[in-house]
């Protein structure tokens, strides 16, 4: 009875893969395929079209939690992992690591029609395959900037006068918004602000940082200076909780994800007063260097290292089917701004693409970013509460990076 | 028992601790004794959706050699142990040489990640394991004198706080006391002052932490205490109470020296827990204000470039201050095992 089932079971799994091969169009190589990644639904929608070229027996781990697990499920041989979907920043730890491979004869042999722009190359190789781009921009109430006769910021200057007439005029007591949760969040931050000022982090060519000057302290200023507006709680603000100080209606102008806007302009979870008058622009600029005090970003798949010729070929195909424009239809359209052809901008994008259009700067895809992005989250809280100086907290800063640098090999 | 007998009795036991105790420490103070192996970086150009631009990478081939002959990595001795995201041995004696007066050096010693971790580590133990103690010690005494029928269930609720997880615990408290929160808005009209936030105040936030420690570990020592009500010898209370003692002078003179021996067990196990105080930091988010050396090992092998070396060194760290920590209890334990013979 039991082998009965079994073969009953059996059956209908098979023909359940075959409908969904043939549903998907797609004839993909034979192999293993497992993702594992960042989870948002533009994320899982490449998942899951890539699952379904891929067969029955591929899996996918989608966690917001994928790059403390990444590196380690892709270090052993053959790998866990056959493909890890990364962003320009985590990217870096599995090039440090060696664990990915080079795409270039798989592109060569499968991929030719996967656009230029779309390649990821790194010292002239190609390492990953990008989706969709990402940006941090303005998103300001419509209504309260009418209120007291404002036009839209484009600087951060503009930002602070903004606040200051909508606090004098009773509207909001701290009308401003920003992810400054202590941590990651508010060293992404920091960069922003820093690369706005033209800043550069390190000496060019060197693993040696050099954050603790003039352009530093601006930064650090102009942060202190937008904190002053902000919710007295704003160090524990990472995101999240920064979109729900603004879905109830308590902020006016903030720096968000694109890939967040989304969340704030549908009617769910704010008034209509609040969703109907947000509104995204461009990225903001600090000071007069011209730059936006912005980074861009990217989101993309990779290939492991470790794993047989027959799964690599398998993987890239079943991830290039995953970020193929087949994808593209009316729910995914509006999940991010995509790279493929065929990608129509949506109201929400907008942010993002003025933030690529202003020509801003590309998070760094250094080895060693992440070490200092480390030592920016652990200090600069220092100074925003008034414990220290800037140039005290970028001194920190700078040790705690170059002790971290020592260890891990990059400075003697 | 025949030391054959005694050995097979002990033996699987013997085993698992050394598979899963001390193996893995041995293993984590070999880590913290290497660094990795010099990276060769080389100047390259990086393209993708938004251009090109000149920037550094690991030279992969370079470095691969050094790697397969010496696979642990560099040999670093101490010097991670003595770095300045650790016990920062050169800064802190630039410091006693350079500062103006103990108070400035005491400044430049906060201002380094591993003394301010210490310093709330040392003072969240300080005072979470006695206030644990004195609280859990009278639940006990309170929850012994309810009705027998209503027993049970209060001492499950009393239970509660060590049944919800540290995460969830901590994350309701976190926004109870929100400045929008019922406590928080609480305080604010307590104080009379429309500003104020639990969250934004570095005294506030060590505060609500402790609160938090007590509040969840209490019932570990309430329940340890009933536990030893229950034997206190009823012959003796009677009696106290025939010669006129008061409900205090029977506490006092009957019951705290029977539990005794309780505390010791109560407060070994509350110095080892608090000293790795790290949940309500994460849910607290709380890291700007407070972090303890659990922490800093999170953070080490949280960020996109793990630091295995850095957090090795600091769990050694960490196993060194709770042995020091705890040695007087141990020492007591050993006299008490010592005079019983």
């Amino acid at each position: 009875m039991t082998i009965m089932k079994n073969l009953t079971l059996g059956t209908a799994f098979a023909a359940l893969g075959a409908t969904s091969a043939l549903a998907g169009g797609h004839a993909c190589a034979e192999g293993r395929v497992s993702i594992v990644g960042n989870e948002f639904p533009a994320i899982q929608s490449v998942a899951a079209a890539a699952l379904e070229c891929a067969g029955d027996t591929a899996e996918a781990n989608l966690t917001a939690d994928h790059q403390k697990i990444n590196v380690a499920g892709m270090t052993g041989n053959p790998a866990e992992y056959t493909t890890a979907i990364v962003a320009n920043s985590s990217i870096v730890a599995l090039i440090n690591e060696d664990v990915i491979r080079s795409l270039d004869d798989l592109v060569a042999e499968h991929g030719a029609d996967i656009p230029q722009q779309q390649l990821i190359t790194v010292d002239g190789k190609v390492m990953a395959v990008a989706f969709m781009a990402n940006a941090q921009h303005l998103v300001y109430r419509e209504d309260v900037l009418e209120q007291i006769g404002a036009d839209v910021p484009t600087s951060y200057e503009d930002v602070l006068a903004a606040a200051q007439q909508i606090r004098e005029a009773g509207i909001m007591e701290h009308p401003v918004g920003g992810a400054y949760a202590a941590g990651w969040n508010l060293a992404q931050e920091f960069t922003n602000m820093y690369i706005g000022t033209g800043g550069e982090f390190f000496k060019p060519g060197t693993a040696e940082v050099s954050i603790n000057n003039e352009k530093g302290v601006e930064a650090l200023e102009m942060m202190k200076a937008l904190s002053e507006y902000m919710n007295p709680d704003f160090l524990t603000h990472d995101s999240n909780a920064t979109s729900a100080e603004w879905e109830a209606g308590n902020v006016a102008l903030m720096n968000m994800w694109g890939s967040r806007t989304g969340v704030l302009m549908d009617d769910e979870g704010s008034a209509p007063e609040v969703y109907e008058n947000t509104k995204v622009s461009g990225p903001l600029t600090v000071g007069d260097s011209g730059v936006p005090a912005t980074t861009l970003w990217w989101d993309g798949w990779t290939v492991a290292k470790n794993i047989s010729d027959e799964d690599a070929v398998a993987t890239f195909k079943a991830m290039k089917a995953g970020s193929s424009p087949d994808i593209l239809n009316d729910e995914t359209m509006s999940q991010a701004v995509w790279l493929m052809e065929g990608f129509q901008p949506q109201e929400v994008n907008e942010g993002v693409l003025a933030s690529v259009a202003a020509g801003s700067a590309p998070y760094p895809m250094v080895p060693f970013q992440g070490l200092l992005h480390t030592a920016l989250g652990d200090n600069i809280a220092d100074y925003l509460q008034g414990n220290e100086s800037a140039e005290q907290t970028l001194a920190d800063i700078e040790a705690a990076y170059t002790a971290a640098a020592r260890e891990n090999g990059f400075l003697q | 028992m025949k030391h054959s007998t005694f050995f097979w009795f002990v033996f699987p036991s013997v085993l698992l601790m050394i598979a899963f105790i001390a193996l893995p420490i041995v293993s984590v103070v070999t880590q913290s004794l290497y660094s990795k192996h010099e990276q060769v970086i080389i100047v390259v150009e990086n393209c993708g959706p938004f251009g090109c631009t000149q920037s550094t990478t690991v030279d992969q081939a370079a470095t691969e050699a050094l790697r397969a002959e010496e696979p642990l990595g560099k040999w670093a001795g101490l010097d991670i142990y003595k770095d300045r995201n650790h016990l920062a041995v050169n800064e802190v004696a630039s410091a006693w040489v350079n500062s103006d007066g103990l108070p400035d050096f005491g400044r430049t010693l906060m201002n380094l990640p591993f003394y301010s971790a210490m310093a709330f580590t040392l003072t969240y133990t300080a005072v979470v394991t006695p206030l644990t103690i004195i609280l859990g010690f009278f639940i006990a005494i309170a929850v012994n004198s309810v009705a027998r029928r209503l027993r049970g269930p209060t001492i499950f609720f009393s239970l509660l706080p060590m049944i919800v997880t540290p995460l969830v615990g901590s994350l309701i408290l976190f926004w109870m006391v929100d400045a929008r929160g019922i406590l928080g808005t609480g305080l604010q009209w307590l104080t009379n002052d429309p500003s104020l936030s639990v969250k934004a105040s570095t005294p506030l936030m060590w505060a609500m932490l402790m609160v938090y420690g007590v509040w969840h570990s209490a019932p570990f020592a309430f329940i340890v205490y009933y536990a030893g009500l229950q034997t206190v010898n009823t012959d003796t209370l009677e009696a106290a109470m025939i010669d006129g003692a008061s409900r205090w002078e029977r506490i006092r003179y009957v019951v705290i020296p029977h539990l005794v021996p309780l505390t010791t067990f109560i407060a070994l196990i509350q110095l080892m827990d608090n000293f790795r105080v790290f949940e309500p930091i994460v849910s607290f988010a709380a890291a700007a204000h407070a972090t303890s050396l659990s922490y800093a090992i999170f953070n080490d092998l949280g960020g996109e470039t793990r630091l295995l070396s850095s957090a090795a060194a600091t769990s050694v760290l960490t196993i060194i201050f709770v042995a020091i920590l705890l040695s007087p209890v141990l020492v007591r334990t050993w006299r008490d095992f010592g005079t019983q013979k």
